[in-house]
């Protein structure tokens, strides 16, 4: 019974193949996918994402959005799926350097919106950052 | 018949019209090709996200959100998605004439893009707010103006929301459409056709047949819809944004194609009568010449 796992961003479609199984960063705690799962729609928060493609284990580091799991599939809406060849460390942490920048120069200028989207920029970040440092590529 | 040196002045000046609508033809294209592959690539994401919500909203009909309660009222508030330049083909005439059909008079406008904003400020509509939007559309632009929609719906000054732009099928299919943003429509069985929205829409049939769409939500449905929802608003308005477009540089790159043809077929024409005028003043000339020096011996 194949399992089609979908990662959609809003550029393009990162991925979308069979695969054997998925662990999803759920909103309470990491989500193993197997198929026949039950019916299931669940937010995601940044951090890592894997699936079991052809024996072996890929990793993703995905940012936050959510997910759709049906018995014969899984879509996961997401702003960002980075795979660990594409992460750049050094960028990724400029990136944090200058939102948090912003966060502190214009802390009293900017609406509730804006920072939740520099936070959720950061989060992305040190998600995408501390992926690629655990899988000891660095 | 016009005299040699007018045929000339038009070829010349059509040359450079031609020239003109040639390197229009070519800038067009190359960001026709961008804005296509930017729009096909959003569709994907927008299309998943419709899923869902139509999922969400099969399972879970009586939870409730205040972008999905229909209200009586009838205060409309339009978003209308134009082009900032002309010379686009009948992309803006089109928009233009299916918004005076299926707005209301009354309903209150916010613009993107000139063409249309001045066409509203003409017909005297209110016009509540008009944004800029960059080339090639920046997702912070879509935020800002789904941000100002929202804030006019919940703060309840309008009942509903509607886009008007013009969405993409080809490079040569352009339609004008006015879909409903607000409230979020399509839960209802009889408004499945609302599915058929921005982008390709998706068929909702499919999935009716589908027994095992029974859903969970976690953390749990309110806090789910609560992500999903703002999350489809922004990313409407920017498939919609998308859309526009990538319309609006197909169809500039197809005016300016048949402008350029145009005008080469017309200097070919003006090329045929200038060449015949020419040889014919040479030929009575060379008459003229002959007559008088038979006349001379």
């Amino acid at each position: 019974m194949p399992l089609q796992l979908d990662i959609v961003t809003p550029e393009k479609k990162v991925f979308s193949e069979t695969v054997d199984n998925v662990y999803l960063p759920g909103a309470d705690g990491e989500l193993g996918v197997l198929p026949q799962h039950a019916g299931l729609v669940t937010a995601l928060q940044p951090g890592e994402l894997r699936y079991l493609h052809n024996g072996t284990v890929h990793h993703m580091a995905v940012g936050s959005g959510f997910a759709e799991i049906t018995q014969t599939h899984v879509v996961v809406l997401t702003d960002m799926a980075l795979g660990e060849a594409e992460i750049d460390i050094t960028h990724m942490e400029q990136a944090i350097q200058r939102a948090k920048e912003q966060l502190i120069a214009e802390e009293h200028s900017m609406n509730s919106e804006e920072v939740a989207f520099l936070q959720g920029a950061i989060s992305r970040s040190a998600a995408a950052i501390s992926f690629k440092r655990r899988r000891g590529s660095y | 018949m016009a005299n040699l040196r007018d045929i000339r002045r038009r070829i010349k000046s059509v040359k450079n019209t031609a020239q003109i609508t040639r390197a229009m033809q070519l800038v067009a294209a190359a960001k026709m090709k961008k804005a296509q592959n930017q729009a096909i690539a959003g569709r994907a994401y927008s299309k998943h996200l419709l899923q869902a919500l139509y999922d969400i909203r099969k399972n879970f009909t009586e939870e409730s959100h205040p972008f999905l309660e229909l209200r009586d009222g009838t205060r409309e508030l339009v978003l209308v998605i134009s082009t900032d330049k002309g010379l686009c083909g009948a992309v803006n005439t089109n928009l233009a004439r299916r918004i005076a059909r299926d707005v209301p008079a009354d309903a209150d406008f916010i613009t993107v893009g000139r063409k249309l904003r001045t066409a509203c400020e003409k017909a005297g509509k209110n016009i509540l707010a008009d944004f800029p939007v960059k080339d090639p559309v920046p997702f912070a632009e879509a935020r800002a103006v789904a941000k100002f929609i929202t804030q006019q719906f919940l703060d309840g000054n309008y009942d509903k929301v509607s886009i008007a732009f013009t969405n993409f099928y080809t490079t040569l299919r352009q339609e004008p459409k006015v879909v409903t943003l607000l409230p979020i429509q399509g839960h209802r069985e009889d408004e499945d056709q609302a599915f058929e929205l921005i982008g390709g829409g998706f068929s909702s049939e499919a999935h009716q047949n589908d027994p095992q769409r029974d859903f969970e939500f976690e953390p749990s449905v309110s806090e789910v819809l609560a992500t999903v929802l703002p999350l489809y608003i922004n990313y409407e308005v920017f498939q919609a944004l998308l859309e526009a477009r990538a319309s609006e540089h197909s169809a500039r790159m197809v005016a300016m194609k048949s402008a350029t043809d145009n005008a080469d077929k017309f200097i070919k024409e003006l090329t045929l009568e200038y060449n015949k005028l020419r040889q014919g003043a040479i030929t009575s000339e060379l008459l003229e010449i002959t007559t008088a020096m038979k006349a001379m011996e």
